[in-house]
C-alpha cells in the first residue's frame, strides 16, 4: 500500500475525565491512515500521537479485536459500531471512510451505562441482570445425566444458538431511543427457555431478570427495531416477542 | 540440580485419579464457609473454578481486568472441544484421546495429567449441555461431532465457529448464579499486581482497581491463577490486546517455577500482517485446511511479480504452482500438524517465494478453487446435470463452500477486502497459544504452597505442541473437575486458621512496592510510549525466538532484550495520573513483565538443544529439514526458578517417564 493512498481525517472525540465531570467533544487530526487499518488501529495511531505531544490518550474499551468479546463500544457518526451491518467497532475498517472526512466518535449513551472516562462506559448493569437469573440452576459436579439423554429438536437448538451468540456489547441499548435492554435480556431468556434444561425454572428466570432490568434504569421497548439493525450479531426481534410471551405466561399460573 | 516432586499418585494410569480422589483430604461443608479463595482470571479455567469452588461452599473472590468476566479471551476460541464420548462409534476411548494428546505434544507432557484430562473430558460435555450450552446437533436431536488435525476419530464438539464463546458463557452463567447468591464476590476491572505470601504460603494479592486507581489488599487461604497464556510477548499474536503474563510472572518472582517457556504454538493459518500500523492478528480456523490447498508460485520471478502487483495468483497455471505441503508430506498433505505447516510456510517465504505485500513477502496462498470445482461437480452429479458448464459447476461449488465456511470467508473479506471465493486467501503463521507456563504438580499447585495455576497459565498437558480443540478441554477440566478436588487437600489444614488479616507487614510491603512501581511509571516522563518498547520486543522475539531458532540468534536475543529492558526503565513515558482509568499505565506494567519473560523464554530455547513440537532449533533437524528430538537428553520439563535476573534463572528438571506410551518419532511423510 503506497503512502499516497493514506487517509487524512478530522476526528471529533468525546473526552470526559471521569463519571463526575462534564465531558465535551474535542477535535483531532490524523493523517496517512492506511485504508487497511481497522478503526481501532486508527485510534491507536491517534493515541500514539497524543502521547508524543504529552497529552492523555483517549480511553476506550477493546480487547479481542475480532468481534467476539463485546468490549468495544463506540458510537461512530451516530451509529453504534459505526457504518456497516453485523460488525463490531473493531471489525470496522478505514476503507469505509473517505479522505478528508470528519468522523464523530462518542460513547454509548444510556442512563444505565454511565460514562466513566472518555469512550468507556460502565456496563455492569448487564452483569447484574444476568446474576438475577441468566443461568440454569445446575451444579457443576459433572455428575449430570449423559449429554445425549435428552434429544433436542435441531430447529430449537439452532434458535437457541442464534440467541446465545449475543456478545453483551450494549449496542442495542445505545441504539434505542428509550435505552431499552430488551434485546439483550430477551436473547438470554429465549436461549434458555427454548432448551428443555432451561424450561424448569423459566418462570422465575423471566420474572427475576425483567425485575432487575427495570431496577437498573433501562427504558421500555416501543418496538422500533433499531436494536436489531445495529446488533453486531444480528439478534432477532423475535426474541423480544418470545420474552414477552414468557413474561405473560409466568404471571398467569 | 534438584528433582521436582510432581506428586503423581501410585497405581495403574487408569486408576490414578480415582484413587487419588479417594485418598485426599476433604473439608466439611461448614468449614468451607470460613475459607476464602482468590481466583485471578475468569476465562474457561478461572471462571469454571470460581463457580465450582463457590458452589462447594468456599468464599470466592474473583478478579478480571475486563469490565465483565464474560469477556475473557477464551471467548474467541473458534473450532471446538474434544471429548472421548465415542458417540460416533468410531473407536474413540479415553486411552486414544490420551495417546493422541501425548503424541501431538511430541512426547514432552506428563502422562498422568494427560490421562486425567482425557478421563474427565466426557463430564465436560454433560456439564455444559446441562447448563444450556447450545452445541451443534443433528436432525435426530443428538450432538454432532467434527474431526480435527492430528487424530483419526471425530471427537470434537462444536457450536458453529463460536465454541469458545458458548462454553465461556456457560461458565459465566454458573458464576453469575454464585455471584447472585453472594458466594462469589466479583472484582471487574481489577488487575492483580502482586502475590502476598505469609509464612511461606500464598495468602492474598495486591490488586489495582482500574477505575479508581486504588491499590487494594485482598486476603485468602489460597490463590488460584487462571490468567491465560503469554503469546503477547511477541506483540503481534491472535491473543486479545489485554492478554498478559503478569499474574503468572508475579508468582514466578515470588517462588513459583516457570516451565518450558519456549513451547509456543505458531498457528499456520492467520491473516498476514498488513503493515506497521497493525495491532493484532486474526486466526482463520484450522478447519479450512480440510478443503483449502496451500501453495506459493514455483518460480521466484512469478512471486516477485505478484508482490509487485503485476501478476494475479489466478493468472498462474497449475504447473507454475508449488503445493509444497502436498509435495513434502504426501500422506498428510495440507493436514499436517500446526507446527509442521507453519515451518514449511516460513521456509518458502524465506527462500523468496512468499506472496505478501509487506517488505518480507510473508504470505502463502490458501486456495479453495479446486474444492469449489470438486464440490460443484458432485452437486451437478446429484442434480443430474451431465453437461454443466464450468461456470455452473463453480456456482454450485461456491454454495457448498459457503455453507461450510461462510462465516470465516466473510470475516476474511471484512478484514482484507478480498473475495476468497474468487481469489485465494493469503495466510501466514502467527503466535496463537503457549504450551509453557507456571509449573504445577499433579494437584495443579505451583511450587508456592497454596498457590495454584490452571488452564493455559500452567504448563501441564500439551507438551511441546497442542492439538486443535484441546485448549477448551483443558481449561474446563482444570476448573470444573480437577482443582476443586485437589485444593481441598491443602485447605484441610486451614479450617481453624480464621480470616487472614490484611493488616500485616507482608501486605504492607507488597502494597508499598506496587505503589512505588505505579508512581515510577506516571512520573518517569520518558520519551517513548509503552507500545514503542512492546513492538521492539516483539520484533526480537519473532525474528530470533520465533518459528526457527539457533544458538547465535538466541544469545543475541537475550542480550538485546536485556538492553531493551534497561532502556524501557529509563525512557518509558506514561501520560496521565494513577488515580483513575489509565490504560497506558496498565500496559506499562504488563510490558515490564514481558520484557523479563522474553529473556527467560530465549534462555529456555537456548538450553533445549533439540527440536520438538513448536520448538525448532535449526541445528537439530534431519537431512530433510524435519524436527529432530533428543529423547536421551531432553525428555524432561524445564522448570525455572527465579533468581533475580531472568536469564540467570536456575534450571530444575522434572524427568518425564513414559510407562504407557512408547516414544516414537512423529512422521507425516
Amino acid at each position: 500500500m503506497s503512502a499516497t493512498e493514506g487517509l487524512n481525517l478530522t476526528l471529533k472525540v468525546w473526552r470526559q475525565k471521569n463519571d463526575k465531570e462534564q465531558g465535551k467533544m474535542e477535535t483531532y487530526q490524523v493523517s496517512d491512515i492506511s485504508p487497511d487499518s481497522s478503526f481501532l488501529e486508527m485510534m491507536d495511531i491517534l493515541n500514539e500521537q497524543l502521547i508524543a505531544e504529552d497529552n492523555e490518550p483517549v480511553a476506550f474499551d477493546h480487547d479481542c479485536r475480532e468481534g467476539i468479546c463485546g468490549s468495544c463500544s463506540m458510537y461512530i457518526n451516530g451509529e453504534a459500531h459505526g457504518p456497516g451491518r453485523e460488525i463490531t467497532t473493531c471489525q470496522l475498517h478505514m476503507r469505509e471512510f473517505k479522505d478528508g472526512e470528519t468522523i464523530f466518535i462518542e460513547p454509548w449513551r444510556a442512563k444505565a451505562f454511565p460514562v466513566i472516562k472518555d469512550l468507556v462506559v460502565d456496563r455492569s448493569a448487564f452483569d447484574r441482570v444476568m446474576n438475577a437469573g441468566g443461568f440454569i440452576s445446575v451444579n457443576t459436579s459433572g455428575n449430570t445425566q449423559d449429554a445425549n439423554a435428552i434429544p433436542i429438536d435441531k430447529h430449537d437448538a439452532d434458535k437457541a444458538f442464534d440467541a446465545a451468540t449475543c456478545i453483551g456489547c450494549g449496542a442495542c441499548v445505545a441504539s434505542c431511543k428509550n435505552a431499552s435492554a430488551m434485546l439483550f435480556v430477551s436473547a438470554k431468556v429465549s436461549q434458555l427457555s427454548l432448551l428443555p434444561q432451561g424450561k424448569v425454572e423459566a418462570k422465575e428466570r423471566v420474572q427475576n431478570m425483567v425485575k432487575q432490568m427495570d431496577e437498573e434504569g433501562f427504558g421500555n421497548c416501543s418496538n422500533t427495531g433499531a436494536c436489531e439493525v445495529e446488533c453486531p450479531k444480528g439478534i432477532s426481534l423475535e426474541n423480544i416477542a418470545r420474552m414477552n410471551r414468557e413474561y405473560l405466561k409466568s404471571g398467569i399460573s | 540440580m534438584s528433582t521436582l516432586d510432581s506428586k503423581i499418585p501410585e497405581g495403574p494410569i487408569a486408576e490414578k485419579w480415582t484413587n487419588h480422589k479417594n485418598n485426599i483430604r476433604l473439608v466439611n461443608p461448614a468449614n468451607k464457609r470460613s475459607i476464602d479463595v482468590i481466583v485471578v482470571g475468569t476465562g474457561l479455567a478461572g471462571g469454571s473454578a470460581a463457580a465450582t469452588l463457590a458452589e462447594l461452599g468456599y468464599n470466592v473472590k474473583a478478579f478480571c481486568y475486563q469490565d465483565s468476566p464474560r469477556r475473557a479471551h477464551s471467548i474467541a476460541a473458534q473450532g471446538g472441544i474434544n471429548a472421548a464420548k465415542n458417540y460416533q462409534g468410531d473407536g474413540d476411548s479415553t486411552y486414544r484421546l490420551f495417546y493422541d494428546t501425548v503424541k501431538g505434544g511430541d512426547y514432552r507432557s506428563r502422562e498422568a495429567n494427560v490421562y486425567r484430562l482425557a478421563e474427565v473430558s466426557t463430564n465436560i460435555i454433560d456439564q455444559c449441555v446441562a447448563q444450556g450450552v447450545p452445541f451443534a446437533r443433528d436432525y435426530g436431536g443428538l450432538l454432532d461431532n467434527r474431526s480435527f488435525g492430528g487424530v483419526q476419530v471425530s471427537r470434537t464438539f462444536y457450536a458453529k465457529g463460536q465454541t469458545g464463546q458458548q462454553l465461556l458463557l456457560g461458565a459465566y452463567s454458573a458464576m453469575s448464579r454464585q455471584i447472585g447468591k453472594g458466594k462469589i464476590t466479583m472484582y471487574n476491572r481489577h488487575e492483580m499486581m502482586d502475590l502476598v505470601m505469609v509464612d511461606g504460603k500464598a495468602r492474598g494479592i495486591i490488586a489495582r482497581n482500574l477505575v479508581t486507581g486504588e491499590i487494594e489488599r485482598h486476603s485468602a487461604h489460597a490463590v488460584v491463577v487462571g490468567s491465560g497464556g503469554y503469546g503477547n510477548v511477541f506483540f503481534l499474536s491472535t491473543n486479545a490486546m489485554g492478554s498478559n503474563v503478569s499474574a503468572g510472572w508475579k508468582i514466578h518472582k515470588k517462588g513459583a517455577y516457570f516451565a518450558n517457556p519456549c513451547f509456543t504454538q505458531i498457528h499456520p493459518t492467520c491473516i498476514p500482517q498488513h503493515g506497521d500500523q497493525q495491532s493484532k492478528l486474526t486466526l482463520m480456523s484450522e478447519s479450512l485446511r480440510n478443503d483449502g490447498r496451500i501453495w506459493v508460485p514455483a518460480k521466484k520471478e512469478d512471486a516477485e511479480a505478484i508482490r509487485a502487483g503485476k501478476l494475479k495468483p489466478t493468472d498462474l497455471k497449475e504447473e507454475d504452482r508449488d503445493y509444497y505441503l502436498e509435495r513434502r508430506y504426501p500422506s498428510f498433505g495440507n493436514l499436517v500438524p500446526r507446527d509442521v505447516a507453519s515451518r514449511a510456510a516460513k521456509e518458502r517465504c524465506d527462500e523468496g517465494f512468499g506472496v505478501g505485500t509487506n517488505e518480507t513477502g510473508e504470505a502463502v496462498y490458501l486456495d479453495f478453487s479446486s474444492a469449489i470445482m470438486r464440490y460443484g461437480q458432485e452437486e451437478a452429479n446429484v442434480k443430474g446435470l451431465h453437461n454443466a458448464s464450468d461456470k455452473e459447476i463453480k456456482e454450485l461449488g461456491t454454495k457448498v463452500v459457503e455453507a461450510k465456511y461462510g462465516n470465516l470467508f466473510q470475516m476474511y473479506e471484512k478484514i482484507t477486502a478480498d473475495n476468497p471465493y474468487e481469489t485465494p486467501m493469503k495466510i501466514y503463521p502467527a503466535v496463537h497459544y503457549t504450551m509453557g507456563g507456571v509449573w504445577v504438580d499433579y494437584n495443579l499447585m505451583t511450587t508456592i504452597p497454596g498457590c495454584y495455576a490452571i488452564g493455559e497459565a500452567n504448563f501441564s498437558d500439551h507438551g511441546a505442541n497442542r492439538l486443535g480443540a484441546s485448549a477448551l478441554m483443558q481449561g474446563l477440566a482444570d476448573g470444573y473437575f480437577v482443582l476443586p478436588y485437589t485444593i481441598g487437600d491443602y485447605l484441610a489444614d486451614d479450617i481453624r486458621t480464621g480470616e487472614i488479616s490484611t493488616d500485616s507487614k507482608e501486605f504492607e510491603e507488597a502494597e508499598k512496592s506496587v505503589k512505588e512501581q505505579v508512581d515510577f511509571f506516571v512520573n518517569n516522563k520518558g520519551k517513548h510510549s509503552v507500545d514503542y518498547f512492546h513492538k521492539l520486543l516483539g520484533k526480537i522475539m519473532w525474528n530470533k525466538v520465533g518459528m526457527a531458532r539457533n544458538e547465535k540468534g538466541l544469545k543475541e536475543a537475550i542480550a538485546e532484550i536485556k538492553e531493551l529492558r534497561e532502556q524501557f526503565w529509563k525512557e518509558v513515558s506514561v501520560p496521565g495520573s494513577a488515580d483513575g482509568i489509565n490504560q497506558e499505565l496498565e500496559k506499562a506494567g504488563r510490558v515490564a513483565d514481558f520484557l523479563e519473560l522474553g529473556e527467560l523464554f530465549a534462555r529456555d530455547a537456548l538450553e533445549r538443544n533439540e527440536s520438538c513440537g513448536g520448538h525448532f532449533r535449526e541445528e537439530y533437524k534431519t537431512e530433510e529439514g524435519e524436527a529432530l528430538r533428543d529423547d536421551k537428553n531432553f525428555t524432561y520439563v524445564a522448570a525455572w526458578e527465579y533468581t533475580g535476573e531472568p536469564s540467570k534463572a536456575k534450571l530444575h528438571k522434572e524427568e518425564l517417564k513414559y510407562e504407557n506410551i512408547e516414544l516414537k518419532t512423529r512422521s507425516y511423510k
